[in-house]
């Protein structure tokens, strides 16, 4: 597969401030890949230094296998969508969507063509003579999206396009994102910090802490087998389990326990060897736990403190031996506050991490 | 009117609560008009208003009268014969040194200092503010900082070096050495008020036309200056206000026949010869501080907003 955009040793400094270091990042063609953190953890600065908004101190940026670290954003062949929409306030849709057009001297007739085709792609056609102040913050979002697609670009840079719509907006936005992308099959490059944006959308996430890629794999990998704790408890809602405890051995098998409390590993794949004694720390999704149903071999006993009842799902948050522990079950079984339960843990599905080094095993 | 005002809150009173008596107070409170807070409000208000338009009331009705009636002493009476002849005299035969052609000629020479000064400071100040605010160089912060140090040195520290340059140049006593000057001096507040404005604009917006490949100049004058109409009011209402109002520079920096219509004012009033034409001196300085006043007015709510957009935003 070709390389769309790529990455060599990224760094940028705003004085002594480090917000990127020496990154590295492959984008393939076609891909929609999603950056994704929590806020000042460096996503939208790495997605400025694409576009050329920001001068990178190091390293180097290709695009189409072409080195644009001095070019103009203008003639890297991007698209960028802001969150604030950054519409031109004084300018009717139409002039919005051709003013990039114009400045680049493109003739009229294939300015109009290409704003006739974006416009009939996100269905603005009816709001091509309106102003920015008189259009909903979803139909901006669509003129924005526009205002990149008539450049006729080979990446689209997106920096949280959705995080100024409401809820309901939001998810059907997303939908029409991913529609947009399925059938133009751009390279799409995209910053939430929107975890269900994240793992709905992309092909590839790269998650990000303080400047540095934690995990960069498709969303399946990275909700299943997070490679260290902080991408483990960033991913998902709510967030995983974590037990600290050691490994032992128990019965001529590895085991794992926590306050007195043994569980068996069996069925966890890593290619590690597990050492006994080690200080480890186990996670568990909420949706990964069996209650009363289903248990397997290995019981354990737990009492309900609190049930969420979220409509789909049912949410308890259980204590177990010392534990807190949330599990996410169907929204139809119903469980009382104080009611004894019986949990069975799948650990197939579950994660290990060393204590120490926080990274999985 | 407090019996009014009474009855009005006592039958409102009896409206409100007899039929909800039991479920207790219902829908909006009921606001006596005459109560101590609104009393101390508008007397303020009345007592400030009559403060600044009582001296204008006695200009205008000064100016309408003849020099017998002034003679009379009863400054507040409204004038018994209405004469306009002040007026004429003051606008086009009284005499200040040699000439005698009244303040047409001062007019004049301050529209020709006054339109083009106002003219190049907005368009030099809104570029600068818009390279501070938006196209960060090396220095640029030191830059700015030097150029509001210029807004609080005190203009008696520059006059007489810049009349040396002025002299050096050949432009000393000429109507453009004294645009010049007004030009420079107006220079760091207006940057100052340019760059807050469009440091307070979205900086996407910035982003998004750089994207769309429009440059320096392009950005400034197709996304920026359509975006900005009250903060360029404002600069203009400054400048206009303060450059017609200016005595210090037109005294220093002109001659008599090229004078601007303060200096001229003031020498009118001032002369020491003959009667004191009080209706005139009246007429004369309502006329000169009439353009100031129209700029007020017309513009007055675009300053309004564009002070509070500059202030609030920022």
């Amino acid at each position: 597969m070709n390389t769309s955009v790529s990455i060599k040793d990224l760094s940028l400094n705003f004085g002594a401030v480090s917000v990127l270091k020496d990154l590295n990042l492959d984008i393939n063609d076609g891909e929609f890949l999603v950056l994704l953190g929590s806020s000042g953890c460096g996503k939208s600065t790495l997605l400025n230094c694409i576009a050329g908004l920001l001068d990178a101190s190091e390293g180097q940026i290709y695009i189409k296998g072409k080195n644009v670290t001095w070019e103009e954003p203008k003639d890297r062949g991007i698209g960028m969508v802001f969150q604030s929409y950054a519409l031109y306030p004084q300018m009717t849709v139409e002039k919005n969507l051709s003013f990039g057009l114009k400045v680049a001297k493109i003739p009229q007739a294939e300015i109009d063509k290409r704003v006739a085709r974006a416009s009939e792609i996100l269905q603005i056609q009816p709001l091509l003579k309106r102003k920015p102040a008189e259009l909903s913050g979803g139909q901006r979002q669509r003129v924005a999206i526009g205002r990149a697609l008539v450049r006729d670009v080979d990446v689209f840079l997106f920096d949280e396009p959705l995080s100024n719509l409401d809820a309901k907006l939001r998810s059907e936005l997303r939908v029409e994102i991913k529609r947009l992308h399925q059938s133009l099959k751009n390279t799409m490059i995209y910053v939430t910090h929107d975890q269900i944006e994240a793992l709905t959308l992309a092909d590839r996430i790269a998650i990000m802490k303080s400047g540095i890629i934690q995990q960069l794999a498709d969303p399946t990998t990275i909700y299943n087998k997070p490679r260290n704790l902080f991408v483990a408890g960033f991913i998902g809602s709510p967030s995983m389990n974590f037990l600290h405890g050691e490994l032992t051995n128990a019965g001529g098998k590895t085991a794992f326990v926590s306050n007195g409390v043994t569980f068996s590993l069996d069925g966890y794949q890593t290619e590690q060897v597990l050492q006994p004694g080690r200080k480890v720390v186990l996670g568990v999704r909420p949706e990964h736990i069996k209650v009363n149903e289903n248990i397997g071999a290995e019981v354990h006993e737990a009492t309900v403190d609190i049930e969420e009842p979220m409509g789909a799902d049912n949410l308890l948050w259980l204590k177990h031996a010392g534990h807190t522990m949330s599990v996410r079950i169907a929204g139809s079984r119903r469980f009382a506050p104080g009611t004894p339960v019986k949990l069975g843990f799948d650990m197939s599905l579950a994660s290990l991490f060393d204590a120490a080094s926080e990274d999985r095993i | 009117m407090a019996d009014t005002g009474t009855l009005n809150t006592t039958a409102a009173g009896i409206d409100a609560v007899k039929p909800k008596l039991g479920a207790g107070p219902s829908g909006p409170r009921p606001k006596p008009m005459l109560s101590g807070r609104n009393i101390m409000l508008y007397g303020t208000l009345t007592i400030a208003a009559l403060y600044y338009l009582l001296p204008l009331y006695v200009m205008v009705v000064t100016s309408l009268k003849g020099m017998p009636e002034i003679r009379m002493g009863n400054i507040f009476s409204p004038p018994m014969e209405i004469t306009f002849e002040p007026w004429v005299k003051a606008w086009a035969e009284a005499c200040t040194g040699l000439n005698c052609d009244g303040l047409s000629r001062g007019f004049w020479n301050s529209v020709r200092i006054t339109v083009p000064s106002v003219v190049i400071s907005i368009a030099i100040a809104s570029v600068n503010g818009y390279a501070l605010a938006n196209w960060r160089f090396k220095g640029s912060e030191l830059f700015f900082s030097i150029l509001i140090i210029g807004a609080f040195i005190p203009y008696q520290v520059m006059i007489y070096p810049i009349v040396i340059v002025l002299r050096e140049i050949g432009l000393y006593g000429s109507l453009t050495g004294l645009v010049i000057v007004h030009s420079i001096f107006g220079m760091p507040i207006l940057t100052l008020l340019f760059r807050n404005y469009f440091v307070s604009l979205p900086q996407e917006l910035f982003k998004a036309a750089r994207v769309d490949g429009a440059g320096f100049w392009q950005i400034f004058l197709r996304i920026m200056v359509p975006m900005s109409l009250p903060i360029f009011v404002v600069a203009m209402i400054l400048q206009v206000t303060g450059i017609w109002n200016d005595f210090l520079f037109g005294v220093v920096f002109t001659r008599p026949d090229t004078y601007p219509m303060t200096v001229q004012l003031n020498n009118i009033v001032n002369s020491v010869q003959g009667v004191k034409e009080y209706n005139v001196n009246m007429a004369a300085t309502i006329l000169t501080g009439l353009v100031p006043l129209i700029v007020y007015f017309v513009s007055g709510r675009l300053f309004v907003r564009g002070i509070a957009a500059g202030a609030v935003k920022g």
